[in-house]
């Protein structure tokens, strides 16, 4: 069992030095217009623009080594996945068919349908180097503060904080039921049948929801000692001030998402289609 | 503000915890090839059913952004129909007794009413409509996708999550269940 995932390293840099909401905002922005978008162009900008941000904060590739590998693997899968279940969308899409060259049975590789996959690809390698970017540079009790900052409620923002908070206090608790109860011989080995396989986990988890249970009993006793949510409002020790690099990055930000959109729905939907004329 | 409210609070922060800690580390083969038996959903139904629906829908949706986070990508689509379903669910906490110490059979079919809805709503609905919408991804494989999903959530989140409840019912003192003597 792995340690550690979302993985803060603290460093110095550009984007290390910006506000946790600053770096809030340039996720939502990547996501959404990365979401919104399949014009290859701005997809292809994005990827410059993500690259760069990653090249900028010092995060060595050997720090995210497991990450990449995964996302290859899941890249590679999923580009035959795409290709084995319906070879015919591409062409479908873009309405045009130009065969590259004949596989097997149905399967015709088209250029639509190469297009096609490389552009779902693109979509997923543009959001990696800024969910890492955001999660290695930002420091998890901050993240919270960001939250409250871009207009979510404060009490979700407690919320999400108590969730990074109590992540590895839960990991090491479900650690140890499951080793207790192994020494007490609840498998779920592959050797044991499924519904046998089922009900041992039930064995685990039972302890597992009653122990955080009681945890959600302390903690809100304790919270309410210190009188949380007396106020609409509430304060963060962790929030940095923004800066002018801050208000830079904010207001590319803005302009970089409207340019985005303008250029993907100029064609009357959100394709580049390179192929009608 | 009363205590129920900051207990809310908390319980989305740790069934949030929860969720990500099961769904990033915790895979037990089912024997099917791919297929894992997950756990995360089971724990969601029994917070929304414990905490009610904004509880069950928050804490979903933290965990399961988190979750993707830290694989290096959200794939919001399914995040919110990963909230649907806590909220779905959380819709029938206040007829699912449990509190109380009744798990029944009249808790359990809604129980697994409750889920049979949700599971629904979210993944043949939200989840590869988003995928269509957002992904442009091909209507066929996404509801195929879905139904393999729905049906393997359905299941293990009755099975187990109804096997929790049951348990924790057990540790809950009935109501009325002191006799005069």
């Amino acid at each position: 069992m792995a340690t550690k995932v979302l993985n803060y390293i603290p460093k110095e840099s550009f984007i290390h030095g910006l506000s946790g909401t600053t770096k809030l905002i340039i996720f939502l922005t990547f996501s959404v217009l990365c979401g919104l978008s399949f014009d290859t162009r701005v997809l292809l900008f994005l990827l410059l623009l993500s690259f760069i941000g990653f090249s900028l904060s010092n995060i060595r590739l050997s720090e995210i080594r497991l990450m990449s590998t995964f996302l290859i693997i899941f890249l590679v899968m999923n580009f035959i996945l795409l290709f084995l279940f319906n070879p015919e969308y591409g062409p479908e899409l873009y309405g045009s068919r130009t065969v590259l060259f004949h596989l097997f049975g149905r399967y015709d590789v088209t250029m639509e349908q190469m297009f096609y996959q490389f552009n779902v690809s693109l979509k997923y390698v543009i959001g990696f180097p800024i969910a890492i970017l955001f999660i290695s540079t930002t420091n998890p009790s901050e993240f919270a503060s960001s939250l409250s900052q871009i207009g979510v409620p404060y009490r979700i923002s407690y919320s999400v904080s108590l969730a990074l908070r109590y992540i590895p206090d839960i990991q090491q608790d479900y650690h140890e039921i499951a080793q207790s109860q192994e020494a007490r011989g609840v498998a779920l080995g592959k050797d044991v049948k499924f519904f046998e396989r089922l009900k041992n986990s039930a064995k685990i988890l039972l302890p597992l929801v009653l122990t955080s249970l009681n945890r959600i009993d302390d903690i809100s006793n304790s919270m309410q000692l210190r009188s949380f949510g007396k106020h609409k409002k509430r304060t963060w020790f962790t929030k940095k001030k923004m800066t002018a690099a801050d208000y830079s990055v904010i207001a590319f930000c803005i302009i970089l998402f409207v340019v985005g959109m303008i250029i993907t729905n100029q064609g009357g939907n959100n394709l580049y289609n390179p192929f009608v004329r | 503000m009363k205590n129920d409210s900051v207990k809310k609070v908390v319980a989305t922060g740790i069934g949030a915890a929860l969720f990500f800690v099961l769904a990033r580390f915790v895979a037990i083969p089912s024997g099917i090839p791919n297929t894992n038996i997950t756990f995360q959903y089971a724990i969601q139904a029994v917070f929304a059913v414990l905490y009610g629906p904004v509880v069950g829908c928050l804490s979903g949706f933290i965990g399961h952004v988190l979750c993707d986070m830290s694989w290096g990508g959200v794939w919001w689509s399914w995040a919110f129909a990963t909230a649907v379903y806590g909220l779905v669910v959380g819709l029938f906490a206040k007829k699912i007794n449990v509190k109380d110490g009744y798990f029944a059979k009249k808790e359990i079919s809604t129980f697994v009413l409750a889920n049979l809805l949700a599971n629904a709503v979210a993944w043949l609905l939200i989840a590869p409509v988003g995928d269509i919408v957002i992904y442009k991804e091909d209507a066929k494989l996404v509801f195929t996708q879905g139904l393999v999903a729905g049906l393997g959530d359905f299941l293990f989140a009755v099975v187990l999550g109804g096997l929790l409840l049951f348990g924790y019912s057990k540790t809950v003192a009935k109501t009325g269940s002191l006799d005069k003597e």
